[in-house]
């Protein structure tokens, strides 16, 4: 932390310029906000994404169609997987390329797990900023036991080049259905210690009840989406909205909290997990037979008429969308992401940083969710 | 669902409860006491079988990080077809996607699941990968394995990770299917069997060209193949066939009776079928009617100079098209009436139509060359008259007597080139309701596959038989496995691995062959040598017998003095340089007299050789 001194005024009252990241303990990655605060009271905060630049928009018009896969999910790094599913609805909505039903369903569970990972993830740091460390190394345990699911399904534990356009790019191997099932069962059978520990502590209550909260106008207003948007009362979920994958083949709850603080957006993640699990079984019953992949163009001919769309999906963090311009050539002619983390960490996170405590800044930005690379596209 | 969060304020005692884990066992693993082994799809480093990888470079050409660089390795002596270079990767760069698997056509690149390498020095990080079939040093056993050391060169044996899969692989193992005429309708008549592609099925058996170029190192006229294939794909014929042109100047003729030595060595044949090329070449020579026109050639100026070609064959049409299209005035001498050569009188009319030959003679024709068909040199032309009056000469004049195995009543039998011929430009033979082929290589396949024909044809209704005898066994015959499979599908009977001992004949009429059990065809050299089980005998029934053994070229025509002046090489070919001249100065020669492959494409590259020799020597002066 470094201090700014502000030569107008004097005392406890002084203005001071406060740099909060991005090496800092509460901060969420590479990513940093200037604080202008009055005592322990900020008057104002500006967030400075950039520190995660790599340019993946502009990098992907220079790669062709099928060399672009692996490198989408490098744009967010704690839910690769959503991102893998965007580009290639969007490349098979731009080329016409049919998916096998099979294909949807593994797509689906697969995002599912993501989830539930990527939740887990999430549980881990806003536990452990809040020093909760017992439950934060539970969670990030039941977390590598989801990679394990990634790494024999993948051949990969984070980055798992899984979901290309046509469908997916194995099969379960043998023996998958029932790993996915225990682990999942053996992750749920901790759900009361995670209860009893971490959701139904009263210290958790205090520490989160009323932090950063917004009301659903300001949401909508805001562009607020995932569970920032469901904390307050708005069950809006793209899988329900508009169903992509197999997620309109089972039944199935979209969670929702109506008072829009730290608190409510926990537990609206806390109780998605468990909705994804539950879906997690129910496809895997319903899961038809039959072939995960219709062969892609040869890739060194492989070019796509000129169109554009623009797709979307609920990604563990809010609506994302991807908006791909083909010329009717071999690579991109534009490609554009829109983030959750993107008004989540550049426009409200400093709306609700006015006035708040210092105290409570990672708070509040932890519990928006925030995930630094996909700001800096 | 829907709960108001501040319902529940939560307990401060709820929390104890995590207590009990104290008393649990840790789930920490105390690496590397405490090892997890990774999946068995896991993603790691390279393994690559070298004698497996044909250095095709596909690997390095869909990595979307440019990891992958192909390095030449001079201690690897490339096999037809292939190359010596080997894919290293620079592990800076890799980002594990493993599309280089999914591309790899033969499957010789996989991952494995080490991902250990510690080193000081970063030029250890790029690597070229082998497997433990091809560096047993480095690959090793439980035994002496250990984690503590694990680098790149400490590998852990029979420790494979994500492989290639050829249902989700990058490329198109399936080539779409050629129309043809079905075996019986087609055994009735001399129709054309292959129909050819439409535009759309051309356009989608070249997406499948994956452009790694192995088929332009092995075809002997180093067609630029991978961009004609490319010109097709982008719906642009006459763009294909200015590429074709540039080293191919019977594209009509080749794309039906070339010996694709391309597709034999098309990465896609490895796991899949070969790209069609040799169709592909002829969808683009057939869907242009005037090549003319599409190839926008230039004349070039006349040089003054005078060149006598002799045949009118493969090697002949294309020395005469190079050499016009450097200026000089080129005259073709041809015994028959038309052009073509051996295509002319060979390939039978159900694979190679005559209208398919005047096509590419006729173009060549319109471009100046002098057609001199008729005029048998030696006869009608005296060879030393060709040569005091023009400027060079050469010598295409392919093999163009048949062979006899001179057994017992030989004499009663046919030989394959006059009865080719005479079904194909004269009035087809007569021939018998048995007929017995001796042969088994491509010319007794148009034999008894000709003669079938001709049997449906005149014997309507009626029994018939063809039956070939070969020296070779199934697995050693000369002819294509799609003649093979042709033929046997029209009927013909097939008797591999008997020699022909004597024909019986009664009343001088043939009655039959009498062959005897083959027990080997090549001696321990490799050469021709055959020997046989004297008492195992077979008497093949049949009223006709044609004999196909091969062909021998005829020198006649050339002075006694001067062939003597002829060199040969010890294979009983004419011997030339560099240039394609012979031994005689001006003299020069291609085709089935100077190379072993005896095909037409072979006789294009010897001709463009010995094209670029004539102009050299011409303008040396």
């Amino acid at each position: 932390m470094s201090v700014n001194t502000n030569s107008k005024k004097t005392g406890s009252a002084r203005e001071l310029e406060l740099y909060f990241g991005p090496q800092h303990l509460g901060m969420v990655g590479n990513f940093s906000i200037t604080l202008k605060v009055e005592g322990d009271r900020i008057l104002k905060a500006a967030a400075n994404p950039g520190y995660l630049h790599r340019g993946f928009e502009k990098l992907m018009e220079y790669r062709t169609w099928i060399q672009n896969f692996p490198m989408v999910c490098r744009i967010n790094v704690v839910e690769p997987d959503s991102m893998e599913m965007i580009y290639a609805m969007a490349v098979e909505k731009l080329a016409g390329i049919e998916v096998p039903e099979r294909a949807h369903f593994i797509r689906s569970i697969y995002l599912e797990l993501a989830r539930v990972g990527s939740h887990l993830f999430g549980l881990w740091a806003y536990a452990n900023m809040l020093g909760f460390d017992t439950v934060a190394q539970w969670a990030m345990y039941h977390r590598d036991l989801i990679l394990d699911l990634f790494e024999e399904l993948t051949g990969g534990r984070v980055y798992h080049i899984y979901i290309w356009p046509g469908g997916v790019r194995r099969d379960f191997p043998s023996g998958f259905k029932d790993k996915i099932v225990n682990t999942l069962h053996s992750i749920g059978g901790c759900v009361p210690d995670y209860d009893a520990t971490f959701f139904n502590n009263r210290l958790f209550y205090e520490r989160a009840s009323g932090i950063g909260k917004i009301s659903q106008e300001q949401a909508k207003q805001w562009g607020a989406t995932g569970q920032t948007l469901r904390a307050t009362g708005m069950p809006y979920d793209i899988r329900k909205v508009e169903p992509y994958a197999a997620y309109d083949k089972v039944d199935w709850d979209v969670p929702v909290r109506e008072d829009g603080d730290a608190y409510s957006r926990v537990w609206v993640i806390r109780d998605e997990m468990i909705e994804s699990v539950h879906m997690i079984f129910k496809l895997l019953d319903a899961i038809p037979k039959g072939p995960v992949y219709n062969r892609l163009p040869n890739p060194f001919k492989w070019k796509i008429p000129k169109g554009e769309a623009y797709v979307r999906c609920e990604s563990s963090r809010g609506e994302l969308g991807l908006y791909l311009v083909s010329n009717d050539s071999d690579r991109p002619y534009r490609v554009h992401f829109r983030t959750p983390s993107y008004p989540h960490g550049l426009i409200i996170l400093e709306k609700l940083l006015e006035n708040a405590s210092i105290a409570d800044v990672g708070n509040i930005m932890i519990s928006l969710y925030v995930v630094a690379p996909e700001i800096d596209r | 669902m829907k709960e108001k969060t501040t319902d529940k304020k939560g307990s401060f005692l709820s929390p104890f409860k995590a207590v009990q884990y104290l008393f649990k066992k840790p789930r920490t693993l105390r690496y590397p006491f405490e090892r997890k082994e990774p999946a068995l799809r896991y993603r790691g480093f390279h393994l690559n079988d070298w004698e497996k990888c044909t250095g095709c470079g596909n690997c390095a050409d869909i990595c979307p990080n440019e990891a992958i660089a192909m390095e030449e390795i001079p201690e690897i002596e490339p096999k037809p077809g292939e190359k010596n270079e080997r894919p290293k990767l620079d592990y800076g760069r890799c980002c594990f996607c493993g599309l280089c698997v999914d591309i790899c056509p033969p499957a010789s690149l996989r991952l494995s699941r080490d991902y250990f390498h510690i080193h000081f020095d970063t030029d250890t990080f790029t690597f070229i990968p082998k497997d433990e079939k091809t560096d047993e040093e480095h690959f090793l056993g439980s035994e002496q394995y250990s984690i503590l050391k694990a680098s790149l060169a400490h590998r852990k044996q029979n420790h494979e990770g994500f492989s290639s899969d050829l249902d989700y692989a990058l490329f198109e193992p399936k080539r779409v299917t050629m129309p043809e005429v079905k075996p019986d309708e087609r055994k009735l008549s001399f129709i054309e069997q292959v129909i050819g592609y439409s535009k759309e099925e051309a356009k989608a058996e070249a997406s499948r060209c994956l452009e790694c170029k192995l088929c332009e190192e092995a075809c002997p006229a180093h067609l630029k193949i991978s961009d004609y294939i490319k010109a097709v794909y982008e719906d642009k014929p006459g763009e294909s066939l200015k590429k074709i042109f540039e080293d191919n100047p019977i594209p009509s003729i080749c794309g039906r009776i070339c010996m694709k030595h391309c597709e034999t060595a098309c990465s896609l044949s490895i796991r899949g079928e070969a790209l069609a090329v040799r169709w592909l070449k002829r969808f683009v020579a057939d869907s242009i009617k005037d090549y003319k026109t599409a190839l926008e050639l230039k004349s070039a100026e006349p040089t003054g100079k005078k060149i006598a070609v002799i045949g009118a064959g493969p090697s002949g049409l294309s020395i005469a098209y190079f050499l016009t299209l450097k200026g000089h005035k080129v005259v073709v001498f041809d015994s028959l009436s038309g052009g073509g050569g051996m295509m002319r009188i060979g390939p039978p009319l159900y694979r190679l139509p005559i209208e398919a030959i005047d096509k590419d003679v006729n173009h060549i024709a319109s471009l100046g060359v002098k057609f001199r068909f008729n005029t048998t040199v030696g006869k009608d032309v005296l060879f030393e008259d060709i040569r005091k009056e023009y400027d060079a000469i050469h010598l295409g004049i392919g093999t163009t007597v048949s062979r006899s195995t001179k057994i017992k009543n030989i004499d009663k039998a046919h030989l394959a080139l006059p009865f080719l011929q005479a079904n194909k430009i004269a009035e087809p033979v007569k021939v018998g309701k048995e007929v017995i082929v001796i042969g088994g290589g491509n010319v007794a396949m148009d034999v008894a596959r000709e003669a079938l024909r001709l049997q449906y044809m005149q014997y309507p209704n009626e029994e018939v038989v063809t039956k070939t005898v070969s020296l070779e066994d199934w697995d050693e015959l000369p002819a294509t496995e799609d003649e093979i499979e042709e033929a046997k599908a029209e009927g013909i009977q097939f008797n591999p691995a008997w020699g022909p001992k004597e024909v019986k004949v009664e009343n001088g009429k043939i009655k039959g062959l009498l062959c005897i059990k083959v027990k080997s065809v090549f001696d321990e050299q490799g050469r021709f040598s055959p020997t046989f089980y004297e008492e195992k005998q077979m008497f093949l029934a049949g009223d006709m017998i044609i004999e196909a053994i091969g062909q021998a070229p005829d020198f006649a025509f050339i002075p006694k003095e001067l062939f003597e002046k002829l060199e040969f090489t010890p294979q009983r070919k004419v011997k030339v340089d560099e240039n394609g001249m012979t031994s005689i100065p001006k003299v020069f020669a291609g085709g089935d007299i100077v190379n072993q492959n005896l095909d037409a494409v072979t006789a294009i590259a010897d001709a463009k050789l010995a094209a670029e020799g004539i102009h050299r020597m011409l303008y040396k002066r």
